[in-house]
């Protein structure tokens, strides 16, 4: 069972030719199956042998990032073949390092040049733009009558009080639109109201040069007078960040700047377009290669990394590696280091081999694809200690079950079903896609947790019979309704008894769950509570037992067989003397009372309540008066039974606190006796000592046993308090599977009924328009409450069950997980990092 | 030309394709006066004599059965238009 326990690991000493170190480093990333030690753990980052390499490789990861930034920004589409390239001879760094060194050369050369042109380019479309708005300007005061546009701005009267003429200076340029208003405000303040400012919109948006933002501008012109003035307009105009331009005051001269203008912008742009021409082939060619060159070069980078783990021979000819390896891949990985001896070129074999080690080894499970998801879940909780049994493997099957004993409902199961069989048939092509988006992560790494637990809840859903909280009636219900007419129209409600005189029942229950004719029933949830109170209750104590009998394997493994009696025993009788019998109680109410029983007592009125008789069970208290023509207890002998169980049930509880810390304390002193006994014998058996050594080292406890009396009796009554508190509260603790699922059945009962009937109460043909629209809500609600958000509560409550329930009896988790050096898993992580 | 985004075209086409499955479903256990849905059926509150109920009752199942039938033809439509949205979609996205 590859599953039960996880692999056999084991330490081992790596002697590596400084030539081939590389060779075979690569090949045992692609295989993925060995985990590195660091060797020089206190040699700084900076002073390892191998750091200039990946210091290179860091340099070209940078070159590589900057042509990627600049693909994704002409939106050029990255071809991503999925092909995986060998890692590359450390010789092919170079060349890769001279070409990339080339393509980003070119690229910021490319770019600058753009950008050069672009700033030329803006300037002169400003330019375009000035002198379009200012000869309006000036054209409007052309029409006005006036020849002199200096005597049309201020008006003739104007010019005649100053009694000089005038000469009016102006300053064209162009301003961001929203500085605007506050340049404005400015320059009448500054000025005192002495200048004259005109203002027009650019319409069209201009390209920042630098930013690559779309900005909108204004054309302003500002008319003054004298030099004083023009310097302080200046100040104000550089102070507002506008650009100011040249503007010829002759119509003739604008017009032939405007002329000159329009050729050079066309020139530029031709130019343009050729820059960008350039820039779109050499990007196009680096995108089809990309993908691959990232994988390279962190491929390189890695087995760098990987070799400053190493410890150099004193010779400097030879490397040195420690690794955790599993022990049953030996072999393939004798191969792979055989393969990069060859590859290098070396005659001089690597050598493997294992060492002992007292330190407890990681813990590797092997999955595939299926299995992969149940190990996420149970790791989730803490990674098993080495050789620990694994829940994983049950988990396949109980997780799904208990998580559909709360969701069960056949028509939200089969849509879950569907959706997760898309994604199980669909698997390969979503995988390529890479979708980053979290909630789609976690429901693709769930696929087949998601499979399962949509085809559990198809079952539990019928054996509820609950489809979309309808019942289906599959193989006619066992009851009729045998009543007449009068008794029917003069009864608001009538009473199936299931005996024989009244025909009600046909005898023979219904084959497969629960009868459809209880969706009629008025009692429809008192029945179902009892019915799922119960099962909840039964299978909760029996994955909690199977958990503790789990314990089992783990103590005779370790070796601790003597945990057995003093542990498992103890556990065991508890949980079954007083939970287990509970649901012993609950199957003799099941099949001792029935309807038209002869016997009085053994009529559905006498039943006793479990809970009541359990309470009572506990406390001693066996006086409660009987109804009439009923028996107090379920069967003979039930009193002295029970009070031996709980007698026997309390005494093992000091068993379970004392057994462990007395059978420490005789191995101890057994122990000092022996190792008495040896030092009297002298050193002349020193061979048995060294002996004595041997299982110590092999030990699985490794060093960290409490050693201490005190300790092991402190651990032990945690752990006895928590298990007998734990057994009472973690069996009530399973009624949640009954909680949830009443609140399942009850909440698609009232979307049913709020929102789908809406829809079928109206006796027209314009019903059926109206249900179109009622349906598409009610599917939505079915979706996204139902199955979503109480899917996912069902889920967690599950999580839940076996993390603290299932796995408190048994699982340990406290190792640490296996983390082999694989390029694959290198290359899953980086992309998410970005 | 499409005028629904490829994810919106997609939510369509499935719901229409439950839309149908489960309206005509519906209709058919309506038809066949399914008991389960005898508490979906629009009735009074009070029947003097035990005629009229049945007839209203049959009346219902009816209505309620082409009802559903009406509601799954419309779906009829909106798969075979979300589809044709879903398909265009999927077409310019290859073109570009």
């Amino acid at each position: 069972m590859p599953l039960f326990r996880s692999e056999e690991m084991t330490l081992c000493q790596l002697f590596l030719q400084s030539e081939a170190a590389y060779a075979c480093v690569a090949e045992l990333g692609e295989l993925g199956l060995a985990q590195f030690r660091d060797l020089n753990p206190d040699v700084s980052a900076f002073q390892r042998k191998f750091v200039n390499e990946v210091r290179r490789c860091d340099e070209m990861e940078r070159k590589l990032r900057y042509l990627e930034k600049e693909i994704k920004r002409d939106d050029i589409p990255i071809l991503d073949t999925g092909e995986n390239p060998e890692a590359p001879q450390p010789r092919e760094m170079i060349d890769l390092e001279a070409a990339f060194e080339k393509l980003e050369n070119e690229l910021r050369e490319v770019n600058q040049n753009s950008e050069a042109l672009k700033k030329n380019f803006l300037e002169l479309t400003e330019l375009k733009h000035i002198l379009r708005k200012t000869q309006t300007f000036f054209d409007e005061m052309a029409e006005s009558g006036h020849e002199d546009e200096h005597a049309n701005l201020l008006g003739d009267d104007g010019l005649r009080t100053g009694g000089q003429v005038l000469k009016l200076g102006f300053v064209a340029g162009v301003i961001l639109r929203e500085r605007l208003p506050a340049f404005e405000r400015m320059l009448w303040r500054a000025c005192r109201g002495n200048v004259f400012l005109r203002q027009a919109e650019i319409d069209a948006a201009l390209e920042d040069p630098v930013t690559g933002d779309q900005v909108y501008k204004s054309v302003f012109i500002i008319f003054f007078q004298g030099d004083q003035l023009k310097t302080r307009v200046k100040k104000i105009c550089e102070g507002f960040r506008a650009t100011l331009y040249p503007c010829p005051e002759t119509p003739a001269e604008r017009r032939e700047m405007a002329i000159g203008v329009m050729t050079r912008i066309e020139d530029l742009n031709t130019v343009l377009g050729q820059t960008q021409d350039h820039r779109h082939r050499v990007l196009v060619a680096a995108a089809k290669n990309i993908k691959n060159w990232f994988v390279k070069v962190r491929k390189i980078k890695s087995i760098y990394h990987t070799l400053n783990l190493f410890n150099l021979d004193v010779t400097q000819k030879c490397l040195i590696a420690e690794c955790w390896i599993p022990v049953a891949d030996m072999e393939t990985i004798q191969m792979s280091l055989r393969r990069g001896t060859e590859r290098s070129g070396s005659s001089v074999p690597p050598i493997l081999n294992r060492m002992m080690t007292r330190e407890v080894p990681p813990t590797y499970n092997r999955t595939n694809k299926f299995t992969a998801g149940f190990q996420n879940l149970v790791d989730a909780y803490g990674v098993a200690t080495y050789r620990e049994v694994n829940p994983a493997s049950f988990t396949i099957v109980s997780f799904p079950f208990l998580f559909s004993m709360m969701f069960g409902d056949a028509g939200h199961g089969l849509l879950m079903t569907l959706f997760a069989l898309w994604m199980v048939i669909k698997e390969k092509p979503l995988a390529a896609k890479k979708i980053q988006s979290e909630i789609w992560v976690i429901c693709f790494a769930g696929r087949y947790i998601m499979l399962l637990m949509g085809l559990f809840s198809i079952y539990a859903g019928f054996i509820y019979n609950d489809v979309f909280s309808k019942g289906v009636n599959i193989f006619g219900s066992a009851y009729k309704v045998n009543l007449t007419n009068e008794e029917l129209q003069h009864h608001h409600s009538a009473m199936l008894v299931p005996d024989e005189a009244n025909n009600h029942y046909r005898q023979t229950p219904y084959p497969f769950g629960v009868d459809p004719i209880w969706m009629m029933a008025e009692n429809k949830i008192p029945y179902l509570n009892a019915y799922k109170m119960k099962i909840s209750i039964i299978f909760g104590v029996v994955h909690m037992g199977f958990g503790v009998i789990l314990g089992i394997w783990n103590h005779r493994y370790f070796g601790h067989s003597m945990n057995i009696l003093v542990e498992f025993i103890p556990q065991i009788i508890f949980l079954v003397f007083l939970f287990g019998y509970l649901c012993i109680l609950m199957f003799i109410k099941w099949t001792k009372y029935y309807a038209g029983a002869e016997d009085q007592a053994l009529t559905p009125g006498c039943a006793p309540s479990i809970l009541i008789t359990f309470i009572g069970m506990v406390l001693f208290k066996y006086d409660t008066v009987p109804l009439d023509g009923c028996d107090n207890y379920m069967y003979p002998g039930q009193v002295t039974l029970q009070k031996v169980m709980i007698i026997v049930a309390v005494l093992v509880v000091p068993v379970l606190l004392l057994g462990k810390p007395i059978l420490f304390k005789i191995e101890m002193n057994k122990s000092k006796n022996h190792a008495a006994l040896h030092n009297q014998n002298g050193t002349a058996e020193g061979e048995d000592v060294e002996v004595a050594g041997v299982p110590q080292t092999d030990g699985h406890e490794g060093g960290d046993e409490p050693h201490e009396f005190s300790d092991v009796m402190i651990h032990q009554a945690i752990h006895t308090i928590e298990y007998v508190l734990g057994s009472v509260s973690h069996t009530a603790s399973y009624l949640r599977l009954w909680a949830l699922s009443l609140a399942h059945s009850q909440l698609s009962e009232v979307l049913w009924l709020m929102v789908l009937r809406k829809g079928l109460m109206f006796q027209d043909w314009y019903g059926g328009v109206l249900l179109y629209f009622i349906f598409a809500a009610w599917a939505a609600l079915t979706v996204s409450i139902l199955v979503l958000m109480e899917g996912l509560s069902a889920f967690l409550h599950t999580l839940r069950l076996h993390w603290v329930e299932f796995q408190s009896k048994f699982y340990a988790g406290a190792g640490y997980l296996f983390v082999p050096f694989s390029f694959e898993n290198i290359m899953e992580v980086q992309p998410g990092e970005e | 030309m499409p005028f629904c985004g490829p994810k919106c075209s997609l939510c369509c086409t499935i719901v229409s394709i439950w839309g149908i499955v489960q309206l005509v479903l519906m209709g058919v256990f309506f038809y066949s006066h399914s008991v389960a849905l005898a508490e979906d059926l629009t009735l009074k509150e009070h029947y003097n004599n035990l005629d009229e109920f049945y007839k209203d009752v049959n009346a219902s199942y009816q209505q309620n059965a082409y009802n559903c039938w009406i509601a799954a033809l419309i779906y009829l439509v909106t798969l075979c238009v979300s589809v044709h949205q879903f398909w265009l979609n999927n077409r310019v996205s290859y073109q570009v």
